[in-house]
């Protein structure tokens, strides 16, 4: 089992409903968001080019996060999913650092808070909160480990992007391009 | 042109729009922890070269740093942790690929050990200040404990020395170990602060040192540890120069950027340069005051940690 | 003087705001959260879900909203058997949470007073704001006949008012929805193939092969469903083709983006027109069959090649043509999308009958992958004494434009002006759920418009600018607080969803329904308010429909059959269309006969003269207008607008990324704050652009307060559209000012 998520940039418009999915879903405070979109323009008027992209935790396989964590806070479980056990979390911030995507927050209780693939969710068979909202449906995920799993199916066939690969972190949170 | 922005608005408090997690005092127990390692390291190495009597500073009177300056390192290190009430949680396992998790396992180590060093040097160091507190005669059960710990100094100083090594390497590698930071992600950082660290320590018994053969001693290992440590960043600025995009941008915020006149000015000038000529001129003959260049080392060591952890996190990876 | 008589007053006075501080307070000394083992997340919690339908906007989303153990909203998700979501929210119905929320809410009725010669409001019992309001509902009625108080309404709340204002005798309504939205497309379809365009649209967007777009930019308007359908067509390969000045989100997804010189939106649809005819591409089986007016359109279009067409779009006659041949490759399963918001320049129902005239051509209307035959349920009226006839009305207003469907507010706002010498003198307002202040061009007029009437009640569950000038504010509960009517609207199949409370009104708000009930009865109207709750209407009005209120709390949403026929059009199927010859009228008589061209044609608009840019607005998608920018969970998304600036602009005025700047517009009103500068080759070097809604004035408005600047705030001319009465609003021009221009006038 390897979770990942797909993420289509040709029809994503940015409409951001899944940063206030993961908003009401997860209990984020005002001001944070586990998720966000960036905008990135290219050319010059009038032959321009716009991406959208949805962006959270990658969840990746050499996650430096969990690698520098000194209590074991960070922590991948079964499917590849990175997780924070709040309650060992010492808030030190190496994870922060560690992350080349700037996917973690200091929470304002102390702890370090970020995307969990709503692991609750997907514990009880359901979608990530972002991937069930969103209008364009643009989002997928599944099982890569499953070659017939929409997300394998999809990474077969389009061509895709992962985000800052020279990182060396291995993603999993692809863009279709 | 290009053009890059979040459309969500995402300002998320010390994440928007750098890094903002480390504060000012992890570059001071980044310090902190150097100058400690300098410092045990010297005392330790002279000790084990049975020198403690050449070289009383080195070995005994500047051993009261250590204690204090790890206790305090540990304490601005709590201070900036935003869960501090599970610290604890740190001992409960040990992380070997966590530079973090190596450091506190280090410090517990090497902390009480530094303890015990001053303190076995206490009576003969410091007898002026026991004998106003008079404390070995009001617990009795120092004397004996005193006396296990001189006979067992030697031991101390065997573990000493590596420890020390590894609290100095440590205090780099907890930056360098970070991928994400272009600025830190190299793998000289460990060395450079290893000596930065030595050099400071150097300078502390330099400065609290009686005698003019011992400043004289540590003024050129001083210099020694300057020159080298010189290298080592013309080392680090050639690593980013032949680096990728986010390299290149990295040193361009110590080479010509917002950070320059701190790093060249009082990093590599007043700190580095500026000692190591009065050092030199000393050395020739002349007579310089050595507390300037020495507090100059420490100023600049100072400052070249505030300057790594501030810049270091502006720097990221571009996607 | 009286103008300064309903001066504005910020919504502070007198007792408010305590609950607001106290929240955070508790969070200091609260429950120590350190030691608390559990990942703070609402896994464990249990929720209870209750029906209901979105009013965060005008798709009205079926949705559930889940309340934890201590009676909170948490989350609200769309309702998968609804046909406008299909399960799926937008922002903005996700984040309605936020609107129960909010602690800027208006909290109790407020009633203007003077104290120590300051005008301010004081907290007032609703026995008090009632039996006031009901005074003078009798005042405006013995002194100058019902007629005279009008309602200015939008959304859920419009429509239970609405049947006290019908009951009590006025037919004085109007809502900005129509003359300063897409009133143009409604009449021009309308005189086209005799049937508005309606909402939701009724394009068959997910099975199209070619959507053009004109100016229209879905994916930054949420209109839920029409979003979902365009990711289907991109999905299924459909060509997109879009003309905007301004590369949009939509422009952004299309193979074809015109990047058309702003008004001049005419002179292409003709040219289209043009090539389609001349090389023979329309729908010619289509076209004999179903439309009256082809020769005079082939005879109209000649002139309009792509290359004068060129001159005026600067968009080039390959281009002109190539997307033409696309469309007509395409037909009939091609979209040329009637737009909504589409009171641009005046002529606008014109441009909507070019576009309806365009996919005549084509065949779309009533085929798959154009326009589908929609359909809805007619909800039974629940029983009420006939409504008395009013003497006049919004028609009466309206009576210069005669194509007019709706009430036009701005015919409101200049009847309101000049009541004296009116034969239709208006003399009270009532204003629910629309922020006029923020929704209406020309603002001055608005204001002196309400300095003139005798009496102005605002109900709202936000202060807003305009709850500012009320004599009495009344706070109505949110959507998720109350019920309301019964959702039926078009769509492929009919459904019908309702809303239920998910809890109990905060505050002291209350429901609308509850307050024109109330109303009513001290007039005397009882007998129209025959219910004790508004729940006994809709189990009435189910009961008749074939279901109960129980099994629709248990589903929300229920689906039926169709019965008006099939979706599209048979192969060669006779069709009578709503017109009055029957056939889709591309010559239209009706227009002829009131001395309006029959046949669609291009004029010159004015062009920004030196130094200033055309004001460009539109919808961000985490917003519905002003009335979402100080909701908390929208707000986090975007909090301000900015001002969008080709780099050129920017190079030759010298303005740096997110320099905050001040506007002057031609009639040299200055925006009231300042706006960040974004500059970005998706826009013009003629034009600017912002988000519309932003730059709230009302203090009460924590989190909107100063963030942005209003567009309608720089919109002080308007060019009307002489056959329906909408408002031109984009023929403004801005100049951009570095400088703080209020400094100095402050000093």
């Amino acid at each position: 089992m390897r979770y990942a998520m797909v993420i289509d940039t040709l029809k994503c418009v940015g409409c951001s409903d899944c940063v206030v999915a993961c908003q009401t879903e997860n209990d984020v405070p005002h001001g944070y968001c586990r998720d966000w979109i960036t905008e990135t323009v290219n050319g010059s008027y009038p032959s321009v080019e716009l991406e959208l992209k949805s962006e959270r935790c990658n969840h990746c396989d050499n996650a430096p996060c969990v690698r520098c964590c000194p209590t074991g806070a960070s922590h991948i479980v079964e499917g590849g999913v990175v997780l924070v056990t709040a309650n060992e979390c010492i808030g030190c911030g190496a994870c922060i650092e560690s992350c080349p995507y700037d996917a973690r927050y200091q929470h304002p209780d102390g702890y370090v808070d970020k995307c969990t693939f709503c692991h609750h969710r997907l514990e009880k068979g359901q979608l990530p909160a972002c991937v069930s909202v969103c209008p364009t449906k643009c989002m997928y995920f599944g099982d890569l480990d499953n070659p017939n799993s929409e997300v394998s199916q999809l990474l077969k066939n389009r061509k895709y992007k992962t985000l800052a690969p020279e990182a060396g972190t291995n993603p999993h949170v692809f863009y279709l391009i | 042109m290009q053009e890059e922005l979040f459309t969500s608005g995402r300002h998320i408090p010390h994440i928007d729009p750098s890094l903002e997690i480390w504060h000012w005092p992890i570059a001071v127990y980044l310090f902190l922890g150097g100058l400690a390692a300098g410092i045990l390291f010297f005392a330790a190495l002279f000790y084990v070269l049975g020198k403690d009597k050449d070289y009383p500073a080195a070995v005994k009177i500047t051993s009261i740093i250590p204690p204090i300056a790890l206790s305090l390192g540990l304490l601005a290190l709590v201070y900036d942790l935003t869960h501090p009430l599970f610290t604890w949680q740190l001992y409960t396992t040990f992380r070997i690929e966590s530079p973090m998790s190596w450091g506190a396992w280090v410090l517990l180590i090497v902390t009480p050990l530094s303890f015990l060093w001053t303190f076995s040097y206490y009576r003969e160091s410091f007898g002026n200040i026991e004998s106003k507190l008079n404390l070995f005669r009001r617990f009795k059960f120092l004397n004996t404990f005193e006396a296990f710990v001189i006979k067992n100094r030697i031991n101390i100083a065997y573990a000493l020395i590596p420890l020390s090594l590894i609290l100095g390497v440590y205090t780099g590698i907890l930056l360098s170990a970070f991928n994400a930071r272009p600025l830190w992600n190299n793998a000289i950082l460990g060395p450079l602060f290893l000596t930065s660290g030595l050099s400071t320590g150097a300078a502390a018994i330099i400065l609290l040192s009686k005698s003019v053969q011992e400043r004289h001693l540590f003024g050129r290992i001083d210099l020694g540890l300057i020159i080298v440590e010189l290298a080592l960043i013309v080392h680090m600025i050639m690593g980013y120069y032949a680096g990728s995009q986010v390299q290149l941008e990295a040193m361009e915020l110590l080479v010509g950027g917002d950070f320059t006149l701190m790093f060249f000015g009082f990093v590599v000038l007043l700190g580095l340069l500026v000692p190591a000529i009065l050092e030199l001129i000393e050395l020739i003959g002349y007579k310089v005051p050595v507390v300037v260049p020495a507090l100059l080392v420490i100023i600049g060591g100072l400052i070249f940690r505030f300057v790594m952890i501030e810049a270091g996190q502006l720097t990221r990876y571009l996607y | 003087m009286t103008t300064s008589r309903r001066k504005f007053i910020k919504i502070s006075a007198l007792g408010l705001g305590g609950l607001a501080t106290t929240s955070s307070a508790f969070k200091m000394f609260g429950v120590n959260s350190y030691l608390d083992a559990a990942v703070k997340e609402n896994i464990a919690k249990k929720f209870i879900r209750s029906a209901t339908y979105c009013e965060v906007c005008f798709w009205k989303c079926a949705a559930w909203a889940y309340t934890d153990e201590e009676g909170s909203i948490k989350k609200i998700i769309g309702n998968e058997d609804d046909t406008h979501c299909n399960g799926r929210l937008c922002p903005r119905g996700t984040g309605g949470v936020g609107m129960y929320s909010d602690e800027d809410r208006l909290k109790t009725p407020l009633i203007r007073t003077t104290i120590n010669g300051e005008e301010t409001y004081r907290e007032a019992s609703w026995e008090e704001a009632l039996d006031l309001i009901a005074s003078k509902f009798k005042d405006i009625k013995e002194m100058y006949g019902p007629e005279s108080f009008a309602l200015l309404k939008h959304g859920s709340p419009g429509s239970h008012l609405e049947h006290l204002f019908k009951a009590y005798g006025s037919d004085t309504i109007a809502e900005p929805a129509y003359a300063q939205c897409r009133g143009p497309r409604e009449t021009g379809f309308g005189l086209t193939f005799g049937s508005w365009v309606g909402s939701p649209e009724p394009t068959d967007i997910r099975d199209t092969k070619c959507l053009v777009l004109i100016g229209s930019h879905i994916g930054e308007n949420m209109h839920n469903s029409q979003v979902q359908e365009m990711s289907d067509a991109i999905d299924n390969g459909a060509t997109i083709i879009t003309v905007d000045p301004r590369l949009s989100t939509a422009a952004s997804k299309s193979k074809h983006w015109l990047a058309i010189k702003p008004a001049t939106d005419i002179a292409l649809l003709l040219s289209w027109m043009h090539v389609l005819i001349e090389e023979g591409l329309y729908n010619k089986k289509y076209v004999e069959q179903y439309t009256l007016g082809f020769d005079q359109l082939k005879q109209h279009v000649k002139p309009f090649t792509p290359e004068w067409a060129y001159g005026i779009t600067t968009i080039k006659p390959d281009e002109i043509r190539k997307t033409a041949r696309i469309m007509a490759a395409a037909a009939p399963s091609v979209i040329v999308h009637p737009g909504r918001h589409v009171v641009w320049y005046g002529d606008d129902s014109q441009r909507e009958r070019a576009i309806a005239i365009l996919n005549g051509l084509l065949g779309s209307w009533g085929n798959r992958g154009g326009f589908y035959f929609k359909e809805s349920l007619k909800v039974p009226k629940f029983p009420h004494p006939e409504y008395p006839e009013p003497k006049w009305g919004w028609e009466e207003i309206g009576e210069k434009y005669p194509f007019a469907q709706m009430g036009i507010t701005s015919e409101i706002v200049k009847a309101t002006l000049k009541s004296e010498e009116s034969d239709y003198p208006i003399k009270a307002w009532m204003v629910a759920g629309t922020n006029l202040i923020n929704t209406l061009p020309e603002r001055e007029k608005t204001i002196q418009a309400i300095n003139e009437v005798e009496f102005l009640v605002v109900i709202d569950t936000m202060p807003m600018e305009i709850t500012g000038y009320a004599d009495v504010v009344l706070p109505e509960c949110t959507y998720l607080e109350r019920y309301d009517g019964i959702r039926s609207a078009t769509n492929r199949t009919p459904s019908i969803a309702v809303r239920v409370p998910a809890v109990k009104p905060k505050y002291d708000s209350k429901p609308a329904w509850w307050i024109s009930k109330q109303i009513g009865e001290r007039l005397g109207l009882g007998d129209y308010f025959n219910y004790n709750d508004f729940e006994e209407v809709i189990e009435w009005q189910l009961n008749k429909l074939g279901t109960s209120l129980d099994e629709m709390k248990k589903i929300g949403v229920k689906n039926f059959e169709r019965t008006s026929g099939p979706l599209f059009l048979e192969e060669g199927q006779e069709y009578e269309f709503y017109t009055p010859s029957g056939k889709i009228e591309f010559y239209s008589q009706q227009l002829a006969n009131k001395g309006f061209d029959p046949m669609p044609v291009y004029t010159r608009h004015p062009e920004p003269p030196q130094g200033f840019y055309r004001l460009n607005y539109g919808r961000s998608p985490m917003h519905t207008f002003s009335r979402t920018i100080n909701n908390p969970n929208l707000s986090d998304l975007k909090s301000e607008n900015t001002l969008w600036v080709n780099p050129k602009v920017a190079r030759i005025l010298g303005l740096k990324k997110y320099q905050e700047v001040w506007l002057k517009n031609q009639d040299g009103i200055v925006s009231t704050f300042s706006i960040k500068v974004r500059i970005t080759e998706r826009i013009r070097w003629d034009s600017v652009y912002m988000y519309h809604g932003f730059g709230h004035n009302d203090k009460k408005l924590s989190r909107a307060f100063g963030k942005g600047v209003s567009d309608t705030e720089l919109i002080s001319q308007t060019v009307i559209d002489p056959i329906m009465g909408g408002t031109g609003l984009r023929g403004n021009f801005v100049s951009i000012l570095t400088e703080n221009p209020h400094k100095t006038s402050e000093i």
